[in-house]
């Protein structure tokens, strides 16, 4: 990462031209902390109104609200100039808006562990808590991801920690080795492919995540003459950090709070497996001459503007900048023109794709279009393929196989 | 003792440093490392890809 431009001023600010452009995203970002708030304003909430539907306010702000908020705010396609980049990856204060998740997703964990322990909330209540907290152990996944790509090895850690509450541990080792090589491929199993229920997508993609990452750091360490069993080996000692976790917390507040625990887990991973649903839906790369994949270009990830998911979730939105440069800050990801574009936010797209038979019927078409009805440029899956051929592959290359 | 570098993401390795937590002990030459191997840091560009730096020793 070049800072020669911010280091010619020597000690002190930052020189570069702190410029005539704004950020205009800059104190929004302090919204990503509204999520793992959440448990503790359905606390406030339901104890000041003694309404126990408050619990629930998780799943309503994030698939009820913020899908309304992005159709409300809008879009904004707005990039940073090219010349304001380095200033602004180096601003400290947007890196601590996502150290600042972590202890409140973690303060919000132990004050739901505390309610489900107390005896006060009914069952139902204690679930929509359940359902609340997954928002946050789902979304924090989000925040591991922005700080597990830096090479800092205190965000590498942070990124782990935030992962400990889904015992998703072995994400940051996949994902960044793993989804980021194979993106775009049938092989990648983060990368849904045309066809594709996220019903289907959601044991595929956690299955053969898992598988990944044990192959990939069994092949580091065996280069390093060590076996997989071993606390070097991060995808163990990640996991470990949630045993410990969990341990804890049952030690603590009693046995009760285990279902809670683990289905608050299930369900915040299934919140991020989600997303990666709809990350790359249907689209696949190219090969090159000799038989490689050609380089992951912006139009292999779906984008999309939508303000207020853009801010909840800290423009992971802008997923085709972030896939060509991985290392890029989030508050430097840019709009891409050519990628394609989403009908709506992520937080939208969440709730249609909930919805397989909506979700083709809005996705299908939007995604032919891409390929000009090429299927043969398409990822499709192999279960459907044949139908798929059989209703769409009238103009197609591969209409042929049909 | 020569460097590669990665045209995506401007990582470097140096022949001299390996890279020990990849298995990859200081001396290690760049002949030895698997061709699928990636780009410890940014993951979007492998091996066939890196450049060779100007050699200066």
């Amino acid at each position: 990462m070049t800072s020669a431009a911010v280091e010619q001023g020597g000690a002190g600010e930052p020189v570069v031209e702190a410029p005539t452009w704004r950020d205009g995203k800059r104190y929004a970002w302090l919204l990503g902390l509204l999520v793992p708030s959440l448990p503790l304003m359905a606390w406030g909430l339901a104890e000041a109104t003694g309404l126990g539907v408050f619990w629930f306010i998780g799943p309503f702000v994030v698939f009820g609200l913020f899908p309304v908020l992005d159709l409300l705010i809008g879009t904004d396609a707005e990039n940073p100039p090219d010349s304001v980049i380095t200033w602004l990856e180096e601003d400290r204060y947007y890196r601590w808006c996502t150290y600042a998740y972590i202890p409140l997703q973690y303060v919000s964990l132990v004050v739901a562990c505390w309610l489900w322990s107390s005896g006060d909330l009914s069952v139902v209540e204690s679930i929509g808590l359940a359902l609340t907290t997954a928002m946050v152990a789902g979304v924090a996944i989000n925040t591991a991801h922005e700080l597990g790509h830096k090479r800092a090895s205190v965000e590498r850690w942070l990124s782990k920690v935030a992962l400990a509450q889904t015992g998703y541990g072995h994400f940051f080792i996949e994902h960044n080795r793993g989804h980021h090589v194979r993106v775009a491929t049938p092989e990648d199993p983060a990368s849904s492919r045309l066809g594709e229920s996220f019903y289907e997508f959601l044991p595929r993609t956690v299955a053969g995540s898992l598988r990944s990452s044990w192959e990939l750091e069994g092949k580091r360490l065996e280069r390093r003459g060590k076996k997989p069993w071993t606390i070097h080996n991060d995808v163990l000692n990640a996991w470990a950090m949630t045993v410990v976790l969990f341990a804890a917390l049952v030690a603590i507040f009693g046995p009760v709070v285990l279902p809670y625990l683990l289905l608050q887990a299930v369900l915040g991973f299934s919140l991020l497996e989600v997303v990666n649903y709809l990350e790359h839906y249907g689209l696949k790369r190219g090969r090159r001459p000799d038989g490689r994949y050609e380089i992951t270009r912006p139009e292999h990830s779906w984008n999309s503007n939508n303000v207020a998911s853009n801010v909840l979730l800290y423009h992971l939105q802008r997923h085709s900048d972030h896939h060509a440069n991985p290392l890029r800050r989030y508050q430097a990801l840019r709009h891409e023109d050519d990628a394609p574009q989403l009908p709506t936010g992520y937080a939208g797209m969440i709730v249609l794709a909930a919805v397989p038979p909506l979700w083709r019927r809005v996705m299908d078409r939007r995604l032919l279009d891409h390929y000009g009805d090429d299927l043969s440029r398409v990822n499709i899956h192999p279960r459907t393929e044949r139908r798929v051929l059989a209703r769409y592959g009238g103009s197609s290359a591969a209409g042929g196989t049909a | 003792m020569s460097r590669y570098s990665c045209p995506s993401c401007g990582y470097v390795y140096d022949e001299q440093d390996g890279h020990p937590r990849e298995g990859f002990p200081p001396g290690t030459p760049w002949s030895d490392v698997p061709e699928d191997w990636v780009c410890p840091d940014c993951g979007v560009r492998d091996k066939l890809d890196f450049e060779q730096e100007g050699t200066p020793a």
